[in-house]
């Protein structure tokens, strides 16, 4: 029974949190990304300091640690085939393309999205040349994560639903 | 040259052109 029911609900947390992280990245890319330059635009209109104190914080929080509950989630329903898909052998292909584009966006997240967000949301001191540099940077790394959840989403579907149409 | 992340749709086909890209590696392994 439990060896029925643990795999369900390690599936079911992924998803949860792979929606959560993976849908305020398509936020932050379709959505705030022009707000902010049509907010920044519009001259005497209310701009977007307020998006960023009130809203930006709040979508980082879910969007850093829904990836971290995304990837452990997805480790524990790989279990035994860890090493398998991640060294990419036989059947584990699939799994293992999707695996890796997911490691590598969370990786993304961690090591140059968030350290640069914090320096653009003034928790960490920077001046105002190095706050453009770190949104430019977060902003590249966010559009690469896009990029990869294109294929990574392909992969993670495709290795339980249609692993028949690869050779 | 023009970055194509700069554009959602060009953040889109290169996103595509990958994904094609993976999957000609995926039949060459499996």
């Amino acid at each position: 029974m439990e060896q029925e029911w643990l795999p369900l609900i390690e599936r079911w947390i992924h998803f949860l949190a792979g929606i959560t992280w993976i849908g305020l990245l398509y936020y932050f890319n379709l959505v705030q990304v022009p707000a902010m330059a049509a907010a920044n635009a519009d001259q005497g209109g209310p701009g977007g300091a307020g998006i960023t104190k009130y809203v930006l914080p709040r979508a980082l929080f879910w969007f850093r640690w829904g990836a971290v509950v995304t990837w452990l989630a997805g480790a524990a329903l790989l279990g035994k085939h860890f090493v398998d898909a991640f060294t990419l052998q036989g059947q584990h292909v699939l799994i293992g393309i999707g695996a890796w584009l997911g490691t590598i966006m969370l990786l993304n997240v961690w090591g140059i999205i968030w350290p640069n967000q914090k320096k653009v949301l003034g928790l960490k001191p920077a001046d105002d040349a190095e706050k453009a540099k770190a949104r430019r940077l977060a902003f590249l790394a966010s559009r690469t994560n896009t990029l990869l959840s294109i294929p990574m989403l392909l992969f993670m579907a495709a290795s339980s639903h249609g692993a028949g149409l690869f050779s | 040259m023009k970055n194509p992340l700069d554009s959602i749709a060009g953040t889109i086909i290169s996103g595509l052109v990958l994904t094609a890209v993976l999957i000609a590696l995926a039949n060459a392994l499996m």
